[in-house]
């Protein structure tokens, strides 16, 4: 190889290490201007889990708690809108909840930890509106195959009482189960499981 | 280059001039091949401004600008927003680095007479940037909120008080208020984010401006004059040489050296002993408290002495206003003040070096008078080093054409 | 040369100016690295100062996270009433009680460290004295007339002025003497200001020890990148001569 190759191939060599550790180095000077956009400390405090106290909610009756500004529901359901709730399966987009939109541990037919309670982030999956709880059976403005659930008035999108959503609705999936645990029998922490918070 | 790339490259040539761009300014523009030390302060100076527009960006991200928010929004920077306090540390040690590398940068242009024919314009607009980067100071340092943010606003602002006739109306317009307030507050924010755009502005037009008569250097003699062919051009300056990749390479170094001093200050002595961040604005803004000492932040120092060096005429503070800014102002005319035969200070004589040095001496003695609370002796002592300040320029027009220059050579030295 | 003989002298002429003002500081000595030092002035200060001082900046779980406290001992210790993990460490004292009891809005002390120093933070809580002439009984030597009551008086003890004749011949306090023993020795006094002092600089800035951290890493690893810049300046500069 001629001077000339040799002197070339070093100054290749040393532009591209350079190259490379500097671009190690603006990588590393990029994390805090990234990770300062994340949430802070003040808006997880804000964001901190929530807790629900079940002891007065009646049968048939809905608790609504806040949680990270949303709209968190707690009903509490009778044992007839639970056994009404297979019924439902035919007329649902997503009976089984197969979508993502619960925790593990509510993946069943009820979509909850105990079925007594159903917990669920009131908003619709649609374009944000929060439904309106219609627990009573048949009524007129909803016919009488209804069973219990959630309509939202803005475009009429209807859940029924485990949440799920119905066929031919514009809402696309079942609304959203929060993580969430039983801190006893009375209470309710929204936001946070074993796995840790939300 | 592979054949797609330089399609690519046609494709764009045709519609920008990004190739031509490259060439005149960056490949093919040739700088002298002796700078120096002394040169890393541009690029350095850039740098420096990218620095604290990025993370003055990120701060207004959290940052709020209302008298009851301000000083907790800094403080929840500090600690709740993820990696704010080293954003925060990185905008305040920014500012002190950047007048720091300004600060040098000028003392280079002293030293080669960068400010000469044809660098005159060149040297005008560096002084306007001199000035913008001295008022989004002035209008940053309120921000914070803190009792000496707040004080040191209100003694400048009053400065504009003492202007005759209309300086009541005048300090009222600028406030917004009857005293610095939360309006105050607001505008100087306003004012704040924008000027250093202004400031990208006017470096633009000043790389135009150097780029049209060529870099100066520490010889102070124009390689244009002399003869022409190098190693990558026959019609190049012969002393010259291709700012890329000779100059880009150099200067690289220059940054990682300037930010490993940025990084020792920021991560090990952020207050640097309460000059860079001052103790008194940890306490949150108090109108009913003056703190014992008020005191600019240190690059203002030197001229906060001479404020304070002229004593009150005829009830007035106003000569006294008249001498700061005249003291900034004077930068302005300089390059008609010089009558060396000769532009660097390499090959002038005696007397011209002993002024510069005492320049020099000068303002950092005063930087550092202006620090400290006034006295009998401090006043005295600065009011000798402003005469000797104004001396280096009022008296150059004579002093620069008696002294007895040096031979100046052909051709660049190392 | 003469003449640059006395200009050089005028260099050394400022240093002639009067020195910072003040009594002189007791240094406090504290480490940040000792954890239970820290956790100590955690529980001091909740205990004996948080009553009337908030640390409005503070919130209780980065102090147990930075301080290495868990949460059972932070509810048990340091969190009352229905404050939060996630709460700022703020205090009930309503502003208008602040200025009816003590005549000043009482200060919140975050940042105290930072705007005075931990040097005088510890000698401040050490510095007390008997004044019959003073609302709450007591004056002190670093911050005369102070409208704050000794909250560390029953543990400290009682102490006495001790007087120097200034520059008009007037009295002037110029330290203290421990005349009764409280509750605590002197050293063991001495130990729970500085415990104290050191939280109080923790609280001022958590993030100190962490960017110290960092900072080794950052200059380790722009050594290492100026090395090979220099090397490759030098070999693109061959071409120069």
């Amino acid at each position: 190889m001629s001077a000339e190759g040799v002197n070339k191939m070093r100054r290749r060599v040393l532009v591209a290490a350079t190259s490379v550790v500097g671009a190690v180095g603006a990588g590393y000077a990029l994390v805090p201007f990234v990770a300062s956009m994340n949430p802070s400390a003040r808006a997880r405090a804000a964001g901190a889990p929530v807790e629900a106290d079940i002891s007065k909610l009646e049968p048939g009756a809905l608790l609504r708690v806040k949680w990270r500004g949303k709209p968190v529901w707690v009903v509490h359901r009778t044992p007839e809108m639970i056994a009404a709730l297979a019924s439902n399966d035919p007329k649902l987009v997503d009976p089984k909840s197969e979508v993502d939109h619960q925790p593990a541990y509510c993946k069943n037919p009820t979509r909850s930890i105990k079925p007594e309670y159903l917990v669920a982030i009131g908003i619709c999956t649609h374009l944000g509106c929060s439904p309106t709880y219609r627990p009573e059976f048949a009524p007129d403005d909803l016919g009488a195959d209804w069973k219990g659930g959630f309509h939202c008035p803005c475009h009429g999108s209807r859940f029924d009482l485990a949440a799920r959503v119905f066929k031919n609705v514009p809402a696309p999936t079942n609304l959203w189960i929060p993580k969430h645990t039983y801190l006893n029998a009375t209470t309710i922490l929204v936001g946070e499981d074993r796995g840790g918070a939300a | 280059m592979s054949a797609e790339k330089t399609e690519n490259l046609s494709w764009i040539d045709k519609r920008f001039p990004l190739t031509e761009t490259w060439r005149a300014h960056l490949s093919e523009y040739y700088a002298p091949k002796n700078l120096n030390f002394w040169s890393f302060f541009g690029s350095l100076a850039i740098l420096t401004l990218v620095i604290q527009i990025v993370t003055g960006i990120w701060l207004a991200m959290n940052y709020k600008p209302d008298a009851t928010l301000a000083f907790a929004s800094v403080e929840y920077i500090m600690r709740d927003v993820d990696w704010g306090w080293l954003i925060r540390y990185m905008h305040s040690t920014g500012a002190s680095m950047f007048f720091i590398v300004i600060y040098l940068h000028m003392f280079r242009a002293l030293l080669w007479g960068s400010y000469r024919k044809p660098r005159e314009l060149l040297w005008i607009i560096g002084v306007i940037i001199y000035l913008a980067m001295m008022a989004t100071a002035f209008f940053g340092y309120l921000l914070p909120w803190g009792q000496m943010s707040y004080w040191g606003a209100q003694v400048i602002v009053n400065l504009f008080a003492a202007v005759p006739v209309i300086g009541d109306d005048l300090s009222v317009w600028v406030r917004g208020d009857y005293v610095i307030s939360d309006v105050t507050l607001n505008r100087f924010f306003a004012f704040h984010f924008l000027i250093p755009f202004v400031l990208a502005g006017l470096v633009f037009l000043h790389i135009v401006a150097l780029h049209h008569v060529g870099s100066n250097n520490p010889d102070g003699i124009e390689i244009k004059d002399g003869p022409k062919g190098n190693r990558w051009s026959d019609k190049a300056p012969a002393d010259g040489i291709p700012f890329h990749p000779y100059y880009t390479v150099k200067d690289f170094m220059g940054v990682v050296v300037f930010l490993a001093l940025f990084s020792l200050v920021m991560f090990y002595a952020p207050t640097m002993g309460g000059i860079f961040l001052e103790a008194p604005n940890f306490q949150p803004a108090n109108p009913m408290l003056t703190p014992p000492h008020i005191a600019p932040v240190w690059y203002f120092t030197p001229y906060y002495a001479m404020l304070r060096a002229v004593p009150p005429m005829w009830g007035s503070q106003f000569p006294g206003v008249v001498v700061m800014f005249g003291a900034i102002l004077i930068f302005f005319v300089l390059p008609w003040l010089d009558r060396s035969p000769v532009k660097s200070i390499r090959y002038k004589g005696p007397i011209f070096k002993v002024a510069l040095a005492i320049f020099a001496v000068s303002f950092v003695v005063l930087a550092w008078l202006g620090m400290q609370p006034a006295s009998a002796l401090s006043t005295l002592l600065a009011q000798i080093f402003t005469v000797l300040y104004f001396a280096f320029f009022l008296l150059m027009p004579i002093y620069s054409s008696l002294d007895k220059t040096k031979p100046v050579p052909e051709r660049v030295t190392s | 040369m003469r003449k640059l003989i006395i200009a050089s002298l005028l260099l050394f002429a400022p240093a002639m100016l009067p020195a910072a003002e003040g009594p002189p500081l007791q240094k406090a000595h504290i480490d940040l690295h000792d954890q239970a030092s820290l956790q100590r002035g955690a529980k001091y200060f909740v205990n004996y100062c948080m009553g009337c001082h908030s640390l409005q900046y503070m919130r209780y779980n980065r102090l147990a996270a930075d301080l290495g406290i868990d949460e059972i001992s932070l509810r048990e210790n340091l969190l009352f009433g229905d404050a939060k993990p996630g709460d700022l460490m703020e205090n009930a004292m309503r502003p208008e009680d602040k200025l009816k009891w003590f005549g000043v809005v009482v200060p919140d002390l975050t940042l105290v460290t930072r705007w005075r120093s931990p040097d005088w933070v510890y000698t401040y809580l050490k510095s007390f004295y008997l004044d019959p002439t003073r609302p709450f009984g007591v004056n002190n030597v670093l911050f005369p007339l102070v409208g704050m009551p000794h909250a560390l008086g029953d543990l400290q003890g009682q102490q006495e002025p001790e007087f120097v004749k200034d520059a008009a011949g007037k009295p002037m306090v110029e330290g203290v003497k421990l005349i009764k023993q409280g509750l605590l020795s002197p050293k063991e006094y001495d130990a729970m200001v500085r415990d104290i002092t050191a939280f109080l600089t923790y609280a001022g800035e958590p993030i100190q020890l962490e960017r110290q951290r960092l900072g080794f890493y950052v200059l380790l690893f722009l050594a290492f990148l100026f090395v090979i810049a220099y090397y490759m300046k030098k070999e693109f500069w061959k071409d120069v001569h």
